[in-house]
């Protein structure tokens, strides 16, 4: 395989298996808040047990996302060295402002968080909590942003670089690069809001489930079931909202994708015919044949939903060169099944805040089984996610920005193709010609990194990652075989009235290994 | 000044301040094994549990500004870099993997297997930044447009292998008089006898790789010659490094550790100095050095990082500040511990 191919199946794998983790400890950080500001109001220890508890399993996903994260901020220059020049001038500056808004932030206060409840007092320790749920939100805040820009670039012009006082061209061709005009054109780009939503959704529908799935578990187990049923019934609360915010978000996202690249929303729904649009719950897509098999459409869906209107024509992918679409197949399944998995959430929510609110919920063993594995459908609708909107933008590593007239409308050349917007350069004999300002994903590799040495990494990172993943089952699974009360600090010795609870630690002392002596 | 020159600084200040927090954090690793029982081993551990996340933000911060202000630097080094860089996150990974796991199971199989990994995972991440700078001062072979020309061998020079174990013996030493902070009782009096050893190693290792230096570096020393006030960073460092076995003697150990911090700070300077104007230095030929100026990024890119770093340094340094005050002292092992 090609460098190309191989840096980006490497970057898939260590952004993948990091992604696991930001998204649990973003949905966490929010409970963790929720619950130790509970218990600093009501002073009821359940909250603090709960809040010690989910604290020791952030902890644990915290310290792998920090481990798998250092990765991330490397490879733009390992892997892609050629796009780190072209976009550092932009890119740069958000990621830089993430390691200093959000990661000192984050780390400085996870230390009092984790290790301070009996250095600091509460109200020290609850400003802690706040703080680190901020920093990962933050954290999310510019990566989304700096991930954005590339997908849907403004605030910035497409320039030749100058060296010796002179336009630099090497080897006959221009050397250009991106460079920043308007920093808050650039932070508030067409889509980062939009994305910066669904993704925050996505993170807090993720810690829902998480913590549901436990909960299920224990109650099913009917172990700390007065712990569990206070956590479930507060996650459920969060799933529910999250659910229903994300099918809305979603709704406006997909719009402003047809507006702003509308080749990607054509691969989402294969798309391939300039015209009305059909909206596909299922089908293959075959870009050879330009069309979908074994397809349950509703005709006129997808321009219904855009548009408002079910005979209203959208662009399709014949309005792009062949060089310029995306594939299709991956965009459309990923994309399909995360909306699948999206109105799932929703549906099973609504059925459980409906038997929660008849009192019923904790008696349905049936839907909290569902509950227990449901979670491994909210990991899949976050990376299906991502894989969508990453797969969906090629062959564009950074998209170049569309042509459009004075109404905005786009404009096409003579075959009928959308142009894109280019940049003027000085080439070597004085003369000035035009290269299209954006970047395409096979242009953004490292000029100098053989397949080898990316093989030798990707083999390297699959075998590390592969062990963390089962040693974080493991411990994962410990700490919940442990329980709440798992630690030294049991509440009974405190003399608390939580003697369920109490009695729960017994039980669980004698089948952990690793509890309290860790 | 100009504004190339600010975050020539920055990163300078960024890397130093890397170098002392890190620095002893990779130094416990590297004397982990000294540690004899469990008890011992954990205390160790536990000196930089809370710490050593915040203080590897530095590492992550400094390569977003580099990335951010020099793009063009960024991308040669990492890519020219692309085996040594992989292994230094391989043992990054494995350092942090190893502190967070060790604690979770008793078994002694399990522990054992964790010390291990968190030694090794030290000692090659201090090795690797020592060769990094030592090969910086090198130089690499670059192109016209900047693009590494050698191999992989090319990098693993003697002198850049002498430079990563000055940094081994550096982080030791300045790891060993933080731990002597930190503990008390038998295994502080067994550190005190480690601060003379590790001292004594890095002197040796200083004065060798000074010698070489001037020897067969001729270009790292140039710009003393430009720049008569960089004397003083000199005798800084001397004055640093001799005040350690001054402080030991009158058992003022927070002035040592001061001291080895310094000795980083005015280590960091001299290669600053060295490198000055160049960010990377071409060994082929000296036009195709990447220097702070055709590096950069654009003016607004630059000021625009400027206020960022403004913005948020306060910020920063309260952060850093509120935690070590809460973790300072002795280290006492609890129920939140690794």
């Amino acid at each position: 395989m090609d460098v190309v191919t191989l840096s980006r199946l490497q970057f898939a794998l260590t952004i993948m298996f990091h992604y696991l983790f930001p998204p649990l400890t973003i949905g966490m950080g929010v409970v963790l808040v929720y619950l130790e500001g509970n218990f600093l109001r009501t002073g009821d220890p359940v909250y603090e047990t709960a809040a010690r508890f989910w604290t020791k399993i952030f902890a644990l996903n915290f310290a792998i996302g920090v481990a798998t994260g250092i990765v991330m901020e490397f490879q733009f220059g390992t892997n892609w060295s050629a796009y780190s020049r072209f976009v550092g001038d932009v890119f740069g500056s958000a990621l830089a402002a993430e390691g200093i808004f959000a990661f000192f932030l984050e780390s400085g206060f996870l230390a009092v968080l984790v290790f301070g409840w009996d250095r600091v007092g509460p109200r020290t320790h609850f400003f802690a909590t706040i703080m680190v749920a901020l920093g990962s939100i933050f954290s999310s805040v510019w990566i989304v942003v700096a991930n954005s820009w590339q997908q849907t670039p403004t605030g910035h012009h497409v320039v030749q670089m100058v060296r010796d006082g002179q336009p630099w061209v090497v080897g006959g061709e221009p050397v250009t690069r991106a460079e920043i005009v308007d920093f808050w054109a650039l932070v508030f780009n067409p889509s980062s809001v939009h994305r910066l939503l669904h993704v925050l959704i996505g993170c807090f529908i993720l810690g829902a489930f998480f913590i549901m799935s436990i909960s299920a578990w224990y109650l099913l187990k009917q172990r700390h079931v007065e712990f569990a049923r206070r956590s479930f019934a507060g996650a459920l609360l969060v799933a529910t909202l999250a659910s229903l915010a994300a099918v809305a978000s979603g709704h406006f996202q997909a719009k402003n994708v047809y507006r702003e690249q509308p080749a990607k929303l054509a691969a989402f729904e294969g798309h391939f015919r300039t015209g009305p649009a059909d909206l596909n719950l299922f089908g293959i897509p075959d870009a050879e044949a330009e069309r979908v098999a074994f397809s349950l459409s509703i005709p006129g869906g997808l321009s219904f939903l855009i548009h408002e209107s079910f005979d209203e024509p959208l662009i399709g992918l014949d309005r792009f060169r062949d060089e310029d679409r995306p594939p299709v197949l991956v965009p459309f399944v990923s994309y399909h099944a995360m909306v699948g998995l999206g109105f799932f959430f929703v549906a099973l929510t609504l059925v459980a805040s409906v038997l929660h609110w008849r009192g019923r919920l904790f008696e349905s063993r049936w839907l909290l089984w569902i509950f227990v594995f449901a979670v491994t459908g909210a990991v899949a609708a976050n990376q299906l996610g991502w894989v969508a909107a990453e797969v969906g933008r090629q062959p564009w590593i950074v998209q170049p920005p569309m042509v459009r007239d004075a109404d905005g409308a786009l404009v096409l050349n003579s075959e009928g193709h959308v142009q894109y917007a280019t940049a003027t350069v000085t080439l070597e004999d004085g003369t000035t010609g035009e290269r299209v300002a954006g970047l395409r994903t096979s242009e953004g590799v490292s000029e100098v990194v053989t397949s080898g040495q990316v093989l030798g990494s990707m083999v390297m990172f699959g075998l590390l990652y592969g062990l963390l993943l089962l040693l974080w089952l493991y411990v994962l699974n410990a700490k919940i075989q442990a329980g709440p009360h798992g630690g030294e600090h049991a509440h009974a010795a405190r003399g608390t009235k939580d003697l369920p609870g109490a009695m729960g630690s017994r039980v669980s002392h004698t089948e952990s290994l690793t509890g309290g002596r860790e | 000044m100009e504004l190339a020159l600010i975050w020539f600084v920055l990163l300078a200040a960024l890397l130093a301040g890397y170098a002392i927090l890190d620095g002893f954090d990779l130094g416990v690793g590297i004397l982990h094994p000294l540690a004899r029982t469990d008890g011992e081993r954990r205390i160790f551990v536990n000196a930089i549990g809370p710490l050593w996340d915040g203080n590897e933000v530095w590492l992550v911060t400094f390569g977003g500004a580099l990335f951010a202000m020099f793009p063009e630097a960024y991308a040669t080094l990492l890519s020219a870099l692309y085996v040594p860089f992989m292994m230094l996150l391989c043992a990054l990974i494995l350092r942090a993997v190893s502190l967070e796991f060790r604690g979770k199971s008793t078994s002694p199989t399990w522990r054992r297997l964790w010390d291990l990994g968190f030694f090794g995972s030290s000692l090659l991440a201090t090795f690797m930044f020592g060769v990094a700078v030592g090969g910086g001062l090198v130089g690499i072979p670059l192109d016209e447009r900047g693009l590494f020309t050698g191999r992989f061998s090319d990098l693993l020079s003697p002198y850049a292998i002498l430079v990563g174990l000055l940094a081994v013996a550096l982080f030791a030493m300045h790891g060993a008089i933080f731990l002597y902070l930190k503990t008390e009782g038998a295994v502080q009096e067994r550190l005190g006898r480690w601060m003379w050893h590790s001292w004594g190693s890095f002197l040796v290792l200083y004065m060798l790789t000074t010698m070489y230096t001037l020897v067969a570096i001729p270009r790292a020393t140039a710009n003393f010659e430009h720049f008569r006030w960089a004397a003083i960073v000199v005798v800084v460092n001397v004055l640093a490094i001799a005040n350690i076995p001054r402080a030991l003697f009158a058992r003022r150990y927070a002035q040592a550790f001061i001291s080895s911090s310094l000795t980083i700070v005015a280590m960091v300077c001299l290669l600053a100095l060295a490198l000055f104007p160049n960010v990377v230095t071409a060994s082929n030929d000296s036009a195709h050095s990447l220097t702070i100026y055709n590096a950069s990024s654009s003016r607004t890119t630059l000021v625009i990082g400027l206020i960022i770093a403004g913005t948020g340094l306060p910020f920063v340094l309260a952060y850093t500040g509120i935690v070590y005050w809460t973790f300072r002292g002795k280290v006492k092992l609890g129920e939140t511990s690794y």
